[in-house]
């Protein structure tokens, strides 16, 4: 699992497929999906996208984990489409979704980070025309990733603080240590990269 | 080797580094010294992170002023807080990106952080979130992710301060195994046990130059002298 909670290791076809390759059939499903507006080719590929994952050796808890940051989204949908009285919309649109976010899940389950950053380099050396450099681009990626846990962890500290301090009813007090804690940590690993020798 | 020459430095105006020269050629130094007594600007400026406001730090004759990256590839950092260094989602990710961009193939590169992992009892948790081990094994992700780069010298700032004492047992016996020249910053005086030389530093300037035990009675004596002063602590 990546710092994202994402990759998995494996040895399925999907694990074993090179980055490349998953991410055109995800460009390709998605659009074929969208692009032809059917909502029975939306309610299969939405199946055929969780039919995929026990073929990777993902059990069904994991398909309720991707999509449970989309259900309130398809609650929405559904709701406001029912509303309009699209019943079939409601269902196309959230089969759309489901199966975009399901086929997405599955190229970060099987990908691990390093094959992503190398495929976004390879990806962005024509930008090498316009003076930007590649694997900052892929570093961008990285950092991007790195973040998360780093703005969680200084999110912890500061609430930390301000519980063992006595202090409730002001959650705006946590802005200024969370903000402090980010660029405390931003400066540091802009220091390691610098040591390492990685910019 | 290392030199030092005349070096001087100040941050907003405050002197941190009131010129020091110094040749370090010996296998293990130890730096020791008060917060704030200017011993992680010195270490910072071993390998280029800090570019002294006056002088020369010069690693095997390469000015850090000019030579900065050649001079990082030489000289590995290990901080004080190892979550700091982590950059990468994964251990093995982690440890292979400093080697990125040195024109080693894939395949290398997999080797190379293959032997690094075992090497340092880090091998099982490969494809684990770096950001998820404890503060023992982050630590030594980060000295295995400089020491896949294969520097000849390590300058270490504070490695064990965050540690337990089992987790810092296992970083002071993996520093002092390495082959490499050591340079390490700590707290921890017993940590400088069979060290060729311990420098003091107080104030920005080397207050003692010597033996560890010898170094390490000047020290003591130095914050008795400060503990009964009045004031708290410094910064």
């Amino acid at each position: 699992m990546n710092a994202a909670g994402l990759y998995v290791p494996g040895r399925s076809a999907a694990h074993r497929l090179p980055a490349g390759a998953k991410l055109a059939v995800l460009l390709a499903a998605v659009t074929v999906v969208v692009a032809a507006g059917h909502t029975g080719l939306a309610l299969a590929a939405a199946a055929a996208a969780a039919a995929l994952y026990p073929l990777c050796g993902f059990g069904p808890r994991r398909v309720g984990r991707v999509l449970r940051p989309l259900l309130p989204f398809l609650a929405a949908i559904a709701l406001f489409q029912g509303l309009a009285g699209e019943p079939e919309a409601a269902a196309r649109v959230c089969a759309q979704l489901t199966a975009a976010v399901l086929l997405s899940g599955l190229v970060t389950l099987t990908t691990r980070v390093a094959e992503m950053l190398d495929l976004f380099e390879r990806l962005a050396r024509p930008l090498r025309l316009a003076g930007v450099r590649p694997e900052r681009v892929a570093l961008l990626l990285a950092l991007t990733l790195r973040s998360l846990p780093l703005a969680a962890s200084a999110w912890r500290a500061a609430r930390e603080g301000y519980t063992a301090r006595g202090l409730r009813g002001r959650p705006h007090l946590m802005v200024v240590p969370v903000v402090v804690g980010l660029i405390r940590s931003a400066e540091a690993l802009g220091e390691a990269l610098t040591a390492r020798d990685i910019d | 080797m290392l030199q030092l020459r005349d070096v001087t430095h100040a941050y907003d105006g405050r002197p941190v580094l009131r010129g020091v020269t110094l040749d370090l050629a010996e296998h293990r130094i130890g730096v020791i010294g008060a917060n704030g007594s200017g011993k992680s600007t010195l270490a910072r400026t071993l390998n280029g992170l800090v570019v002294p406001d006056s002088g020369r730090v010069l690693v095997d004759g390469r000015d850090t002023r000019r030579h900065g990256r050649e001079v990082r590839r030489r000289v590995g950092f290990v901080f004080a807080d190892p979550a700091a260094q982590i950059v990468m989602p994964t251990v093995a990710e982690d440890v292979a990106i400093g080697l990125r961009g040195r024109g080693l193939d894939r395949a290398e590169i997999g080797a190379r952080v293959d032997a690094v992992l075992r090497r340092h009892g880090l091998a099982d948790h490969r494809d684990h979130p770096a950001h998820l081990l404890s503060g023992g094994q982050k630590q030594m992700l980060a000295l295995a992710s400089v020491l896949v780069t294969e520097p000849e010298v390590l300058v270490c700032d504070e490695p064990t301060t965050l540690l337990d004492l089992r987790n810092r047992r296992v970083i002071e016996r993996t520093l002092r195994a390495l082959p490499q020249q050591v340079v390490l910053l700590t707290h921890h005086l017993d940590a400088l046990t069979g060290f060729d030389r311990v420098l003091v530093m107080d104030e920005g300037r080397v207050a003692f130059d010597g033996a560890p035990e010898d170094a390490i009675a000047h020290y003591t004596a130095l914050m008795d002298a400060g503990a009964g002063a009045e004031g708290g602590p410094r910064t």
